[in-house]
């Protein structure tokens, strides 16, 4: 080697390399060279970039805006929703709650207001039954982001499961799960959808009373586990080709070599590797359930009445459009208001978390 | 003027088949075909059971049939064999003769009667809907690609984001507000004179939506590639080499569209009629569910979902045989 120390009295060789430059650093250059900031590590730097994307951020603060308020609303709001409140206990029913307008009063209430008490308007009106309308909104967007999130949760959990199994062992597991994943991929799925929400929903009356299940309603139940049946596949490719790409790096080989076995391998090399993979199509995941789940409430296959969701609200206000417009314009704007922000925030996210695509 | 357009493609196809048709393609869709009647199997054995798992017969719910009566009924539908028995019957009168069987509820017509009575007006509104979503979506993307980050391109894509963000029975109910119930310009009722609008519309503008952000961006993709660099150096005029050299290749990924947007239209189709009452397929699906006859369920499910996966099929290959640069799996 040219400039070893051991080659310090060779002549010829000292002259061609500077020895200056193999002197050991002082203390000073030492702390030049120290770096100012902490490291950042990949999840703070995809964070970083999320905040700088305007209108991810504004979609992340309007999601939680919304999120927030379906959960704390309903704690502090007079009316419930299903409280029809024209019915009191032991008086005849007071009809002049039915249909009010936004802001309007019935009139025992109008007797309230003259004598001076505090009445909390009926911001959205009431609708035919007396109930008011606006916590009914209220508890509507509560329901959907809740069968939204926890829909996602359900495929994300089954699809990461599948995918990373089919993925890590390969052969003649991973042909088999693959066809199971290519027939269900290609299965209609809004049909499979009506058709088996339709069924379970039979299936399922009666069933649940008195089990945990049964204030959740039977609809919602069978709506999960529609989404537990159908919708892991796309999620379980997705982990599947991730996986595949990810074994065949140099750590996963260095860890087998030390002895990992493939549990270990799987969550502790594999997974967090498919982290954004997984963030991002979760995010995804949650506006297409509250599609979904809208969508069949319209049909009459969804939430369990008296239990209002987006869905059934704005199917309901169908056949009084004429009259009482607002009734499907309130509950239309909330649901695609969330989409929308769940979808650019989405975006959002991949563009954050995933710098390799460029799109 | 429909013939030639039909004459042209075919012209199209099966050159583009003569050239990029190997043994390689050929398995490719040799394979996609038997997935796609595997996955039918699967429809109609899915369907089957599922509608025969339902607790309860479909006559449960008639009032006031004796036992006697009741097994008269199901000696008529064959619901008295073993369920084995039932299937294979089942299956192999689908396969052989495409037939359903009768109708549960609506006496004397059979679930084909039904489902062709349905489809005149469904597949009208679907195929309308489809061209209008292809056209306006090719030419908006188009526009949006050329203007990129333009006013007109902003523009395009806001309204794009929120078509894509409405669910159909949203769009369809804001729409009758505005158009029948405001400017009483157009029927609410499907059966009424131009009562087929207002669905077709409704149907057409997620997909017309989906096309544009698609075209949009295989366009500025396409755009960058060196062939539009060189015919620009030539000095070929900006339209030209839109609709002479970019448009044909950004369009390939909407071929893959095909199929999805079919699906989209089918179950759109549930819903948009439900909205405006059409007596179309989509709707007697619905009723047909809420009504429990279960062999018009089964039919309707099963001849949807088969419209679905050969349109999907069909958009996979063409796909393939197109672009010659698409690797097979």
């Amino acid at each position: 080697m040219i400039g070893e120390f051991s080659d310090m009295d060779n002549k010829i060789l000292s002259a061609q390399v500077n020895m200056d430059d193999f002197i050991p650093a002082t203390a000073e250059e030492k702390e030049y060279m120290v770096q100012m900031r902490p490291s950042s590590t990949f999840f703070k730097d995809s964070i970083k970039r999320l905040l700088k994307n305007k209108v991810a951020t504004a979609c992340f603060f309007i999601i939680l805006l919304i999120t927030l308020a379906a959960i704390f609303i309903p704690m502090v709001w007079p009316y419930s929703y299903e409280q029809a409140l024209g019915v009191r206990p032991g008086k005849p029913v007071d009809n002049t709650y039915n249909d009010l307008a936004p802001f309007e009063y019935s009139k025992s209430e109008m007797k309230k207001i003259d004598a001076g008490e505090k009445v909390v308007p009926h911001i959205f009106g009431t609708d035919s039954q007396g109930r008011d309308y606006f916590i009914r909104v209220v508890y509507g967007t509560r329901i959907s982001l809740a069968v939204g999130f926890f829909a996602s949760i359900i495929v994300l959990v089954i699809g990461l499961t599948i995918g990373a199994i089919a993925g890590y062992a390969g052969g003649k597991v991973d042909l088999i799960i693959m066809r199971i994943v290519d027939i269900i991929y290609s299965l209609p799925d809004m049909l499979m959808v009506i058709l088996l929400s339709s069924v379970l929903k039979v299936a399922l009356e009666g069933k649940l009373e008195e089990t945990v299940f049964s204030k959740i309603g039977s609809n919602i139940i069978s709506l999960f586990i529609v989404f537990g049946v159908l919708y892991w596949v796309s999620m379980a490719r997705l982990i599947r080709g991730q996986i595949l790409s990810l074994r065949e790096q140099e750590y996963v080989l260095a860890s087998q070599a030390a002895g990992a076995k493939g549990k270990w391998i799987i969550l502790k090399h594999l997974l967090p590797n498919c982290f954004s993979v997984i963030i991002i199509s979760t995010a995804l995941q949650i506006p297409s359930a509250i599609f979904t789940e809208s969508f069949l409430s319209f049909l009459g296959l969804g939430v369990n009445a008296p239990m209002p969701s987006l869905g059934s609200l704005a199917s309901d206000a169908l056949n009084g459009i004429n009259s009482f417009p607002y009734r499907m314009i309130f509950p239309a704007l909330v649901i695609s208001l969330i989409v929308l922000s769940l979808n650019l925030f989405g975006d959002g996210l991949r563009d954050a978390f995933d710098p390799k695509l460029d799109t | 003027m429909n013939g030639y357009i039909l004459m042209t493609i075919i012209y199209f196809i099966t050159r583009q088949v003569g050239e990029t048709m190997n043994t390689k393609t050929l398995m490719y869709i040799l394979k996609r075909i038997l997935l796609a009647i595997v996955t039918i199997w699967v429809v109609i054995t899915v369907t089957f059971f599922v509608m025969h798992a339902v607790p309860g017969g479909p006559f449960t719910s008639e009032k006031a049939v004796t036992e006697s009566v009741e097994a008269a009924m199901e000696a008529k539908y064959g619901l008295d064999k073993p369920l084995h028995v039932q299937y294979l019957t089942y299956l192999k009168d689908i396969v052989t003769k495409f037939d359903f069987g009768p109708s549960l509820k609506q006496r004397g017509r059979t679930v084909n009667q039904i489902i062709a009575d349905g489809m005149k007006t469904s597949v009208k509104i679907g195929v309308i809907a489809a061209f209008i979503a292809l056209i306006f979506g090719v030419v908006f993307g188009a526009i949006a690609a050329l203007r990129r980050n333009k006013f007109v391109d902003r523009i395009i894509m806001i309204i794009t984001t929120a078509f894509v963000s409405m669910p159909s029975f949203i769009m369809g109910s804001f729409l009758l507000i505005i158009f029948a119930n405001h400017l009483k310009i157009l029927p609410a009722n499907g059966a009424a004179k131009n009562g087929l609008i207002l669905p077709i519309i409704t149907l057409s503008l997620y997909p017309m939506a989906y096309i544009t952000r698609l075209t949009r961006s295989s366009m500025l993709e396409v755009l960058g590639q060196d062939y539009i660099r060189t015919a620009k150096a030539k000095g070929v005029s900006g339209m030209k080499i839109i609709f002479g050299h970019a448009l044909k290749n950004s369009l390939i990924p909407v071929i893959t569209y095909f199929g999805p947007m079919l699906a989209y239209i089918v179950t759109g189709s549930i819903v948009v009629e439900q909205v405006f009452a059409v007596s179309g397929i989509g709707r007697s699906f619905v009723n047909s569910i809420t009504g429990r006859d279960y062999p018009l369920v089964m039919g309707t499910t099963i001849v949807l979902a088969t419209l679905i996966v050969i349109m999907n099929l069909v958009g996979d290959i063409l796909y393939k045989i197109v672009d010659p640069r698409i690797t097979l799996e």
